[in-house]
């Protein structure tokens, strides 16, 4: 199958092109990280973790959200889904590879990493997202490829698969939660010290995936011949709306518990990210984007009619994700920490060449996204005929 | 032909999961200082120096009452000259990326969770207060880490460093509630002014945090902070009710940092 | 199996690059070999005669007793390391072996350079020049 990757048009090579001069300059700048050590980002004694960790947290999300598509087939036999779920499976490997690759630019020692195998501890939350991770990681590329292995054969999965499908529905739920543990362990950092973390990201995962996916649709209807089909991206649209709306629900009560008993470790963060803190404020303004995004979002998805146009819907799925991506990717690791345990303030601002290796990571991705897609897909064209 | 490449495919994957999983278990079951291999070392032994001071818990008094800003500085001076703590703030005049194992500073930032309205006119305007690692009896950070480069030493409750393991994931600054830890972010070694042979510096890339002077607990000595205190501070085994700290303890009212947290720091003050 | 004869090539292709080395020198001269260097003793090592332990030990093992120094004054605060005839070592890099052999472009380097090593020990040890 991997032949179909090596045949395609002008454009899909330069688009690769272009991803693998991306990755050759973020790989530059990583050389650089490498050997200056990670003073080259904006991250500080305070403000310990950044853009990297932030992103692997989005990410997770996403990575989870192919279980969007994995249960409704394979549990409730919700046929319409059956043509696309090995483009959820595909995001989650690519997804979970840049999870794994901002961890790692984000060590300071990456080439250490083994010691966490050597050493191994169970008590360490990183220990058990290790496992998880890489669990998901070879769960997703087994099941997608045989199945759509079996597919272009026309034959029946194999019957070994069955389990590996059912146990990667928990294991996505569990990769998302043992990512929230990291956070919601620590003592002493409020703004993650909440039971419900775990809960909100995956709401945030369930609404910011599924918002990607239908995007992915949109471009794999234009450039290719296989289409996803309007039923299963209309379903895909209740599932972002449901989720946007559980996750907007989790913000809503994690900001009365903290504005209500006015607990100051818990509502300083809060107050630093959306009206500033002794009159350091970055995160203000995107913030309130996010919170704009996400509620003009529910609005174009709640309305049936605005649902159901798919010029909308794209746009209504953008705010999800970019809202989510805000959120997660910008405020709550910085946020957690300002201020700091002393509460003294430094504020986080990521650098240029922390920008350019994050784009770096995101191109590996988007590469190995792209080369999936395009075996998934030329497979389904052959199938149509 | 597809399936003599499927059987390999299998095949090798049970081989690579079977090394991965087996790995795993002889790294759970091997003690980390299990001899290296065999030869003279077998026959040899590990010894404590003689003049060795032992404790089961060490701990430390700061008796805020005796400190000015000169005594703080001349103890951050001591400690930070000894350990090869780089003055990173002083050579590229860079804040965030500061090392401090022990630091001065307000009493509203030693202790955030304490109401500060009505405080003495010292307390509310001078950094008197010395903040440190905590050395806590119940220790995050320790839990936190994915290497065990950060562990509570069994024999004296001393939360140690391991320089050569830590693998600078910044776990454990983020579990430490009391910001006491900090990360290389660069060579600290042009930012040493002047290195002391006896102590190793640290390389980029791994945290950092006060050791409670293990080295010199282990010469008989006491930590370099409490010798420079001019008295302020007094050390000793908070488990042996004999002890300074346990009879300063029985006449003086302390506190901790953060205590509804349940770390049980081994830093305590009298203000 | 209709491509028997380009996998064929292929391997043999592979193989010749692989082993390289090995056929490179068997054919044209195995005895010009750089020779190994000659680690230099300093006056205080050649006085003491012995090391910790025996010379073909310390040259095959240094690395792992060096190891098993590290962890056991790090993790256990154990500092003295008791060879077998009763003699008595400070576990320390810098302060003992180097102490000796305080020589380290023509003691550790000279080695460590054939071998094409870079220990990074020096990352955060001190070796007795640079503090002068």
């Amino acid at each position: 199958m991997l032949e179909k990757a090596l045949r395609g048009s002008k454009k899909y090579w330069t688009w690769l092109l272009i991803l693998v001069v991306v990755i050759a300059i973020g790989f530059f700048f990583y050389v650089r990280q490498l050997y200056f050590g990670l003073g080259i980002t904006g991250m500080s004694r305070d403000v310990s973790w950044g853009f990297y960790i932030a992103q692997f947290t989005f990410l997770v999300g996403v990575a989870a959200s192919a279980v969007m598509l994995v249960l409704p087939y394979y549990l409730h036999d919700y046929k319409t889904f059956g043509k696309i779920t090995v483009i959820g499976e595909f995001l989650a490997v690519a997804s979970v590879l840049m999870c794994i690759l901002f961890i790692v630019v984000d060590l300071g020692q990456p080439m250490r990493i083994l010691n966490v195998i050597l050493y191994p501890s169970p008590k360490s939350m990183l220990f058990w997202d290790m496992i998880v991770l890489n669990g998901y990681l070879f769960l997703n590329i087994i099941i997608g490829w045989n199945v759509l292995d079996a597919e272009r054969n026309g034959v029946p999965p194999e019957k070994w698969l069955k389990p590996l499908i059912y146990i990667s529905i928990p294991w996505a739920v569990s990769i998302h939660t043992v990512t929230a543990f990291l956070y919601c362990g620590l003592p002493g950092r409020g703004f993650w010290l909440t039971a419900i973390l775990a809960p909100r990201f995956l709401a945030s995962a369930f609404a910011a995936g599924p918002a990607f996916l239908i995007l992915l649709s949109f471009i794999i209807r234009k450039v290719t011949r296989f289409d996803p089909g309007t039923t299963a991206i209309q379903t895909l649209a209740k599932i972002v709306v449901y989720a946007t709306l559980a996750n907007l629900f989790f913000f809503l009560c994690e900001i009365f518990v903290a504005a209500y008993s006015q607990i100051p470790s818990h509502l300083a963060h809060l107050e630093y990210l959306f009206f500033g803190l002794h009159g350091h404020g970055v995160l203000v303004p995107w913030m309130w984007t996010s919170i704009a995004l996400v509620v003009a979002a529910i609005i174009l998805l709640v309305i049936p009619q605005a649902r159901r146009n798919e010029t909308t819907l794209g746009f209504a799925c953008v705010f999800v994700f970019i809202g989510i991506w805000i959120d997660k990717g910008l405020g709550m690791i910085s946020g957690g920490f300002i201020p700091n345990p002393l509460h003294e303030i430094t504020e986080y601002v990521p650098t240029v060449p922390e920008a350019i290796i994050t784009i770096g990571v995101y191109a590996v991705g988007f590469l190995v996204l792209t080369l999936l897609y395009k075996v998934a897909t030329g497979v389904k064209e052959d199938l149509a005929g | 032909m597809e399936n003599s490449r499927r059987r390999f495919l299998k095949t090798a994957g049970y081989s690579i999961l079977g090394v991965g999983a087996g790995s795993m278990l002889i790294g759970l079951s091997a003690h980390p200082t299990k001899a290296a291999g065999s030869g003279p070392s077998a026959a040899s032994l590990f010894k404590q120096r003689p003049e060795n001071r032992e404790a089961e818990r060490w701990g430390m008094i700061i008796d805020t009452r005796k400190l000015n800003e000169s005594i703080c500085e001349k103890m951050q001076q001591a400690c930070h000259s000894i350990h090869n703590v780089p003055d990173i703030v002083g050579k590229f005049g860079n804040k965030k990326h500061e090392i401090k194992w022990i630091w001065p500073t307000e009493f509203r930032h030693a202790f955030p969770e304490r109401e500060a309205e009505f405080l003495t006119e010292k307390l509310s305007h001078k950094s008197i207060i010395p903040v440190l690692c905590n050395h806590c009896d119940n220790p995050p950070c320790v839990q936190a880490c994915p290497t065990k480069a950060t562990f509570k030493r069994e024999s004296d409750g001393i939360v140690m460093m391991d320089f050569h393991r830590c693998i600078g994931c910044r776990f454990c600054m983020a579990a430490c509630p009391f910001g006491s830890r900090s990360f290389n972010f660069r060579d600290p070694r042009p930012a040493i002014k002047k290195e002391n042979p006896d102590f190793p510096t640290r390389m980029r890339g791994v945290v950092e945090k006060c050791n409670f002077c293990a080295e010199r607990l282990a010469v008989g000595k006491n930590p370099a902070c409490v010798e420079a205190s001019e008295g302020a501070m007094t050390f000793g085994d908070l488990n042996d009710p004999e002890s300074e700290v346990r009879k300063l303890l029985a006449e003086e009212f302390a506190i901790r940092r953060k205590p509804n947290l349940g770390t049980f720091p081994s830093v305590l003050y009298i203000v | 199996m209709n491509d028997k004869n380009k996998i064929i090539t292929g391997l043999v292709i592979f193989f010749l690059v692989a082993l390289f080395p090995f056929w490179f020198n068997l054919i044209f001269g195995a005895s010009d070999a750089a020779k190994g260097p000659d680690p230099v003793l300093t006056d205080k090592a050649k006085e003491a005669e012995t090391c910790v332990a025996d010379t073909q030990f310390m040259r095959t093992e240094h690395m792992q007793l060096l190891d098993q120094w590290r962890d056991t004054v790090v993790r256990d605060g154990q500092r003295i390391y008791v060879v077998e005839n009763g003699n008595k070592y400070e576990a320390s890099l810098s302060n003992t072996c180097m102490d000796c052999h305080s020589n380290k472009a023509d003691f550790c380097d000279k080695c460590h350079n054939y071998a094409s090593v870079t220990p990074y020990c020096w990352d955060c040890h001190t070796y007795p020049e640079e503090t002068k």
